[in-house]
């Protein structure tokens, strides 16, 4: 079904074979209405809610700078993977993080960060977290709050998509999996189409996060929930436990992290202004194959 | 080698200062109590309760694990030996004069001695502690289901919370030492695993978990389930406790509700 849309939708053009970019190259430097209003106002929104998840979460973590798997926590054995703390060397106090037993130094960084004037024993730095010091009461609120908005935000963009179209848009067919090897040749030369449609690794990639991270993320939070667990135990089963649950929230913050990174880098390597206006005004310039 | 490592060292903690600079602390006023921006966010914690109060019927347990799952003691947490002058008289003897005395909005104020307890129809269950800073502990609890407790006394028509006083002094205050204090809503109190416990792991409650009785809230986080609990009472309101938010660590900006 998806392949038929796929087929039917107008702008979907850039099958890049000669005759077609000959085409389509007739729109170049044609302004499309690209971005629709349910698109855009959820994308800012996420961008807000995102920003205040990820420091209130980090000031969350760093009560307990520990990642673990299974159903709790080893005090009496050990089943941590992950340990944000300080140690002594040489009479001198060292930030460490251990990741699968393999110690890292990161002063500075991690574990022991600049405060003041001074250097503090603390996960993170305050420029990290929210708010900057250590208050895991506010860092609570602030996430639970933004929780429920992303969740909101979540809802209404998956209706919304659905109803104008976003959605179909976004799902990669089987023709589009056949031309990944070419796409991600043409991205590594940074040769970019810029027909309004997306690509099979633009498809993949917001496809992965609307679909798998995102929800993810949302389900291993409520798996940390002691009511929520209460009343769907199978979460603890589908997550193999509370503080494996975490250790996958952690992990999927990561893949947030670097999806925003690729992000910012794509749309800097694209064109920020025509970017940014498509997703602020809707309009977007398009420049079908001219390089080619 | 050591001049490599220390000059790496320093740029590094340079880079960090100058990038922390402008950016740290910019929205540190949402942790100001009695600010509009955190009424506003608060609000989402009552969405939170008023959902997980429509979904929890007292039918959801909260998981019991088996007894293999029981590989370490319960990590003793907040207070662990209090030094409080009652309450070290009390253990010298072991709690044989220790009396929990319920009270308020209640139609038989009644007391009982931890014998008395001890010989009541007793839940015995294995779960997982959750504590707010993200730990997780499994172990297993015996203790008094707190409904039938409830039962004894008879709460009346206006009681909505139980309100529980702890030995164990947190600070001292402007007005004396402040002691530990929390409440639950009725629909907790009455939960099939909400129990005062007396053992723990087979064994009598030590004092570094809440000798002579610490309840068991299972659905919330740790700092909901109060140890060294020195009376129970029912009230309508937890306006006359503390700073009115419910509890102690309530009265410095954690949720009351802390089911998330």
């Amino acid at each position: 079904m998806a392949t038929m849309s796929d087929v039917d939708a107008p702008k979907d053009r850039g099958g890049g074979d000669e005759t077609e970019t000959e085409t389509s190259s007739r729109d170049a430097g044609r302004l499309v209405y690209r971005q629709k209003i349910a698109t855009r106002v959820t994308h800012w929104i996420w961008a807000i809610t995102l920003f205040f998840m990820l420091l209130s979460g980090l000031q969350i973590f760093m009560a307990r700078p520990d990642l673990y798997i299974g159903q709790q926590s080893g005090f009496g054995f050990d089943n941590s993977i992950l340990s944000i703390g300080t140690v002594q060397v040489g009479g001198e106090l060292q930030g460490v993080t251990t990741i699968f037993g393999h110690q890292f130094e990161t002063t500075g960084w991690l574990g022991l960060v600049p405060q003041g004037d001074g250097m503090a024993r603390k996960s993170f730095p305050g420029w990290l977290t929210i708010p900057g010091y250590r208050d895991l009461a506010t860092g609570r609120v602030v996430h639970f709050f933004f929780a429920w908005v992303l969740v909101a935000t979540l809802l209404v963009w998956l209706i919304a998509s659905i109803a104008n179209g976003h959605l179909r848009e976004l799902v990669p067919t089987w023709r589009d999996l056949k031309r990944l090897p070419r796409d991600v040749a043409d991205h590594l030369r940074l040769r970019f189409r810029h027909d309004g449609a997306y690509n099979v690794l633009q498809k993949l990639s917001y496809a992965g996060i609307l679909f798998v991270v995102l929800p993810l993320i949302v389900l291993t939070g409520l798996t940390m929930s002691p009511g929520v667990v209460a009343k769907f135990p199978v979460l603890l089963d589908l997550f193999a436990g509370r503080q494996t649950a975490r250790t996958i929230h952690f992990a999927l913050m990561l893949c947030l992290v670097a999806f925003f990174l690729v992000h910012i880098l794509m749309v800097v390597l694209a064109g920020p202004i025509n970017e940014l206006r498509s997703i602020i005004t809707g309009w977007y310039r398009t420049a079908p194959e001219k390089r080619r | 080698m050591t001049r490599l490592t220390l000059s790496r060292r320093s740029f590094l903690t340079g880079a960090a200062v100058a990038s922390t600079a402008p950016l740290a602390g910019c929205f540190d006023g949402v942790a100001s109590r009695d600010s509009t921006i955190r009424d506003v966010l608060e609000t989402a914690n009552s969405l939170t309760y008023r959902v997980q109060r429509m979904l929890l019927g007292s039918d959801d347990l909260a998981r019991e694990y088996s007894p293999s799952e029981i590989r370490q003691p319960q990590r003793p947490n907040g207070t662990t030996n209090p030094g409080d002058v009652d309450y070290r008289q009390l253990a010298a003897d072991n709690f044989a004069s220790y009396r929990l005395k319920i009270s308020g909005l209640v139609e038989k104020p009644a007391q009982f001695s931890l014998d008395e307890l001890r010989a009541m129809p007793s839940r015995t269950q294995i779960t997982r502690h959750d504590c707010v800073e993200g730990w997780s502990c499994i172990a297993k609890w015996t203790g008094v289901p707190l409904a039938a407790l409830l039962d004894e006394v008879r709460p009346t028509a206006p009681a909505r919370f139980v309100v529980f006083d702890c030995f164990d002094t947190m600070e001292n205050g402007f007005a004396g030492p402040i002691r530990y204090y929390e409440s639950i809503d009725l629909a907790d109190a009455r939960h099939p695993q909400t129990i005062l416990a007396y053992g723990l792991n087979d064994q009598a409650l030590p004092v570094s978990n809440g000798a002579p009785l610490r309840v068991r809230v299972e659905r919330q986080l740790g700092y909901k389930m109060a140890k060294y609990i020195r009376k129970i009472a029912l009230v309508d309101s937890l306006s006359a406790y503390g700073q009115g938010n419910g509890g102690y660590w309530e009265d410095r900006g954690y949720e009351w509700f802390a089911g998330i």
